[in-house]
């Protein structure tokens, strides 16, 4: 099944809760409700002819202008060979969707990466804790509007640029030299004619 | 403060926790296992990951398209050139740039030899997991020279930054083809040996067949890709089946678990389904360099890659399954958002649930035949 023809079934099914296809830009994808995603994922996966056993990808967007966090749903079905990007807007103060694990198993590590990155609570998981950063990590990194704390007990996590520190180290260093044997001065502009090289003087006997 | 992962595990019982890495040879990189075993059964291994994540994500949103390119090889640094050849079509998918046909040729011939040099590494850290010291050695020489071919054409031996947003970097150097096909000879024959050498040998069956059985439903569920899911049973390669760049021109085997020496989708069957595709990817290459059409390995790209505002999705068969670029471009010359999906994440999250039952000498076993890569798996 095309595209279309999947929003169409899933328009005829769902009604209100399935928003437009996206103008066909690349990738096209239907933003659907966010309360009513588990069972949109469910008929999904069980419907025969569409068949999604695949959550291929599960991940989220941060948009702080409109003030909302995508999450983002790639399915796929192995038999039918058909593909639809499902998306779900949440509250960026408060982002909470409801969990998709008990339709796909992938859904669990994949949740809990967007919880860890993004800070979306999904409601129902079984083991909702952070699992890239350690769990006293403050903020969520992949939010647009993140502020590195600049350490992590005590190990900073930003430092200098070496390359100023060098470029510090070779300055001081031409300064001293400066000081201590100044350049010597611009040599005469008209050279005079060479001169025969001076014969080798004999090697001094070793003591 | 009490770590999160310890409220997952009844304390009071007879059982023991015993921490399983983050040092431990079998962990290929940085990443800890909480076991709780009954003597030498294990009731569950909790992964803990995360050693190894620099946040690649977000480095991609601050770095412009094509400076993220050498990031990449980083993603998994023992096949990186897939995780370019993803990321250049995702940018290619958002710039609708066609892709010359012989820049198409080198990658899949770079891929297929990346391929093989990837799962030697796989089924030689295999074998000395299981206790098999030897093959190593044998597949460490033949990487090598894979390696040597690929830094002929590139310049790398590791992180190959190779591919390019429409082409390649370069051509194949002269004389190239020739060497090519002098390696596949002995290797071939090599693979004969690797046969003879380890994949029959009785003790190596005996350790691997039946343990550790994933069945095709679970293997779909979890989401597992490439080898792994393969080796469950279940017939899907991208290659074949989504193809992209100079693939639909090839004709190869997909090998598949059936069982090969136990059950389908025990851990011999993952294993020995990489073990035919190493021969699978000779054969792709041959033909390849057999087919190779003359003309440019660039297409004509502009300086400043601006992409309309829009998002895409490409995937690509790397050897540790579908390895996908999710890009979201706002119209701006760096990135909105990018997001890859990697096999060894979610390889991840089945052993908790495999692990109930095993031998913890299994667990070695469970973790070697899925191929986890820690850069990867934390990106």
């Amino acid at each position: 099944m095309t595209i279309n023809e999947l929003h169409e079934r899933l328009k005829a099914q769902f009604g209100d809760a399935v928003g437009p296809l996206s103008e066909p830009k690349i990738d096209p994808f239907a933003t659907v409700k966010a309360d009513r995603i588990v069972e949109i994922c469910r008929w999904l996966k069980q419907t025969p002819g569409i068949e999604m056993d695949f959550c291929e990808d599960l991940t989220a967007i941060d948009w702080p202008k409109r003030n909302v966090v995508e999450v983002v749903y790639h399915l796929f079905s192995y038999r039918h060979r058909h593909g639809l990007v499902l998306k779900v807007e949440t509250d960026r103060a408060n982002p909470v969707v409801p969990t998709v694990e008990g339709v796909w198993k992938a859904a669990n590590w994949m949740e809990r990466e967007v919880y860890d990155l993004f800070g979306v609570g999904f409601t129902g998981h079984p083991d909702l804790r952070r699992v890239l950063l350690p769990d006293d990590w403050v903020g969520h990194p992949l939010r647009k509007d993140y502020q590195e704390a600049g350490g992590y007990h005590g190990i900073p996590s930003l430092r200098e640029n070496p390359l100023v520190e060098l470029r510090r180290l070779d300055e001081i260093r031409i300064a001293e030299q400066a000081k201590k044997a100044p350049p010597p001065p611009p040599p005469a502009p008209a050279a005079a004619p060479a001169s025969p090289p001076a014969p080798a003087a004999p090697a001094a006997p070793k003591a | 403060m009490e770590k999160l992962i310890l409220r997952r595990i009844d304390r009071n019982n007879e059982e023991m926790l015993v921490n399983f890495g983050p040092q431990h040879p079998s962990t290929h990189g940085v990443l800890n296992f909480l076991v709780e075993t009954d003597g030498e059964v294990m009731k569950r291994a909790i992964p803990d990951i995360g050693y190894l994540h620099r946040s690649l994500e977000k480095i991609g949103e601050m770095v412009g398209y094509p400076g993220f390119m050498p990031y990449t090889d980083r993603i998994d640094y023992v096949a990186a050139m897939f995780a370019n050849e993803g990321y250049a079509l995702a940018v290619e998918k958002l710039l609708k740039v066609e892709v010359p046909q012989r820049a198409q040729y080198l990658r899949a011939i770079s891929c297929e030899l990346c391929r093989i040099a990837s799962h030697l590494i796989s089924v030689g850290t295999m074998a000395t997991d299981i206790g098999a010291v030897t093959p190593l050695v044998h597949a460490i020489r033949e990487r090598e020279k894979v390696n040597d071919l690929i830094e002929a054409l590139c310049g790398a031996r590791l992180t190959y930054n190779y591919h390019r947003v429409g082409g390649v970097a370069f051509d194949m150097p002269s004389g190239w083809r020739d060497q090519v096909l002098r390696f596949l000879d002995t290797f071939d024959t090599i693979l004969v040996e690797w046969d003879r050498l380890l994949s029959f040998n009785e003790i190596y069956i005996k350790r691997l067949a039946n343990v550790a059985v994933i069945t095709r439903e679970q293997a779909v569920d979890y989401g597992l890709v490439g080898p792994n899911l393969r080796g469950s049973g279940m017939d899907w390669d991208l290659r074949r089946d989504v193809p992209y760049g100079a693939y639909p021109n090839f004709k190869f085997d997909v090998p598949v678990g059936h069982g090969y020496r136990g059950t389908e989708g025990d851990a011999f069957d993952r294993y020995y389904v990489r073990v035919l595709e190493m021969g699978a990817s000779s054969k792709i290459v041959r033909q390849a360099l057999e087919k190779i059409p003359d003309g440019e390995v660039m297409a004509k790209v502009p300086r400043k890659i601006k992409p309309e505002p829009g998002e895409a999705m490409a995937r690509v068969e790397s050897a540790r399954g579908e390895m996908a670029y999710y890009l979201v471009s706002d119209g701006t010359e760096r990135a909105y958002r990018v997001r890859v999906r990697t096999g060894s994440y979610l390889a991840m999250g089945i052993i908790e649930d495999i692990s109930p039952g095993l031998m913890v000498a299994d667990l070695v076993a469970l973790i070697a035949s899925l191929d986890v890569v820690a850069p990867e798996t934390d990106r």
